[in-house]
């Protein structure tokens, strides 16, 4: 019995560590392939406008209703103490250094993270990946290197979207709807963030490109590795793509808020 | 006595405790096409995967014109599989790219001619299989027989020496299963290529082969022509010719 247990928890020990190995493996393969001659600007320019152009109105709508409620929400609590002038601070420094990367990277991983984990799983159950092989291409610089590259330029730009569209619904709902000066709000905004802010905020929006690419290319290159096969298996890989980008987000947002304040 | 091309020397595989191949020997000859029958499940694919280097074998050794390929450096191993091409059961053709695409992928991305070179070898192809006009169509807009001549295609774009079929006429019906042996047939005659073709298309396989192997319980039954493999005294051999139970 006891045995048993130690077993079971070995076994899973080891599936652990083989999964970390295989995740890093695949990372540093994908990066390495980035300075490997040709350059893939096609590819490149496709996944930028499937993870960042088409994803522009997603993150234009949460990012102006983000910053809506947040104004909405802002306004009262700063009014109980009388300092509802400052509602163009608490907007910006919150949407700016959190709310703004880390929903943009939420939005990306639903949107995009999600299709990248199905379509390289569906590649993979019908062979798709296993034909690259065949023809001599490196399936982690054809699959993964571009979709990097691609986040690592949405991103950010997303993120500004996001922040500013954020910026505009605060000011909608203080300004336009609760009364807040419009010149008062605007004063405290520019003059409440400063460039490390700014620079942490994108920050974050690299660092989350890099764990939404990777979990979710990685979900579905492995499809065949994690338990149920065939459609069952996109599923799942699908699923864990989105779960595990989620969780990562969070964790790695408390690390890097904790070195940058 | 020639050298065959590829052979397997005491080859053994398995999965967990599924010991899907044992003691394979098996050789392969230049400009031949070879064919591998048996039953479902028997491990044909496995054996051509092993070709290609998509598996590796647990023990044995892979012979290349003599010389073993775990011998081999690994430039004359990429060398070696530049020259091979697979047809895989259910083509696995790229969904997201055009026909045209499919078929120029394996150029475009290795090799150095330019771009309108590569067109031409494509159109080429394309024109040789009757595909002429479906290079903006997706696979999804193909029919079967239509989707084989694509993988087809792709697979001999490159010119490669040796071409390794798994079960090319599955799920097709008796007359596109007929065209696409005379199809692989008139393409080996025409190219010189070498075929390995695994398939269950017991008897019309014979009539374009050189060379049959059937496979068994992990080990290769039965090795020749296919007169030898007509008048084989083996119960195991006929039986599974004639589609009984052994």
């Amino acid at each position: 019995m006891v045995s048993k247990i130690i077993e079971k928890f070995g076994a899973k020990n080891i599936e652990l560590v083989e999964a970390l190995g295989r995740i890093v493996i695949f990372f540093l393969t994908g990066i390495k392939n980035i300075f490997v001659l040709p350059f893939q600007f096609n590819k490149i320019i496709d996944h930028t406008w499937f993870i960042g152009s088409k994803s522009i109105f997603v993150i234009a709508l949460t990012g102006f209703f983000t910053g809506m409620v947040l104004g909405l929400q802002s306004y009262h609590a700063l009014l109980r103490f009388g300092s509802e002038a400052a509602l163009g601070s608490a907007v910006a420094i919150t949407l700016i250094t959190e709310l703004g990367p880390v929903f943009t990277a939420i939005m990306i991983t639903a949107r995009a993270g999600s299709a990248m984990a199905a379509e390289i799983g569906v590649m993979r159950i019908s062979e798709q990946i296993d034909a690259l092989k065949t023809m001599h291409i490196n399936p982690v610089r054809f699959l993964f290197t571009p979709r990097i590259i691609a986040a690592f330029i949405s991103f950010p730009l997303l993120t500004a979207i996001f922040n500013i569209l954020g910026l505009l619904g605060g000011f909608v709902s203080g300004s336009l709807m609760l009364g807040i000066n419009k010149y008062v709000y605007m004063d405290t905004v520019f003059s409440s963030v400063n460039v490390n802010d700014i620079l942490g905020g994108f920050y974050k929006a690299f660092v989350f490109a890099v764990i939404v690419t990777t979990i979710c290319c990685y979900q579905g290159f492995y499809t065949h590795l994690f338990k149920g096969f065939g459609a069952r298996g996109v599923s799942l890989s699908t699923t864990n793509a989105v779960v595990f980008s989620c969780i990562a987000i969070f964790i790695s947002d408390y690390i890097i808020t904790f070195f940058l304040v | 006595m020639t050298t065959p091309f590829i052979q397997f020397s005491n080859i053994a595989k398995s999965f967990g405790t599924n010991y899907v191949l044992k003691d394979i020997n098996l050789s392969i000859y230049k400009g031949e096409i070879t064919v591998i029958i048996g039953k479902s499940g028997s491990g044909k694919s496995v054996l051509l995967k092993h070709i290609i280097g998509l598996m590796e074998q647990d023990s044995g050794q892979i012979f290349i014109k003599g010389k073993p390929l775990s011998q081999l450096t690994s430039n004359m191993k990429k060398e070696f599989q530049k020259t091979l091409s697979y047809m895989f059961q259910d083509n696995a053709l790229f969904d997201f790219m055009n026909i045209y695409d499919n078929i120029a992928l394996p150029l475009m991305e290795n090799s150095s001619f330019p771009e309108n070179q590569i067109k031409e070898m494509v159109l080429t192809r394309m024109e040789q299989l009757g595909l002429t006009g479906t290079q903006n169509k997706f696979p999804a807009q193909l029919s079967g027989g239509m989707k084989k001549r694509v993988a087809l295609a792709r697979a001999l774009v490159i010119d490669p020496q040796i071409v390794l079929f798994d079960e090319p006429t599955s799920g097709l019906d008796p007359v596109r299963k007929k065209n696409v042996h005379l199809m692989i047939q008139e393409y080996q005659e025409q190219f010189g290529f070498t075929a390995v073709i695994v398939t269950h298309a017991i008897p019309e396989i014979f009539k374009i082969t050189q060379r049959i192997a059937m496979l068994d319980n992990g080990i290769i039954k039965f090795e020749g022509s296919k007169e030898d493999l007509l008048n084989s005294h083996s119960k195991t051999v006929n039986n599974f010719i004639r589609g009984e139970k052994f």
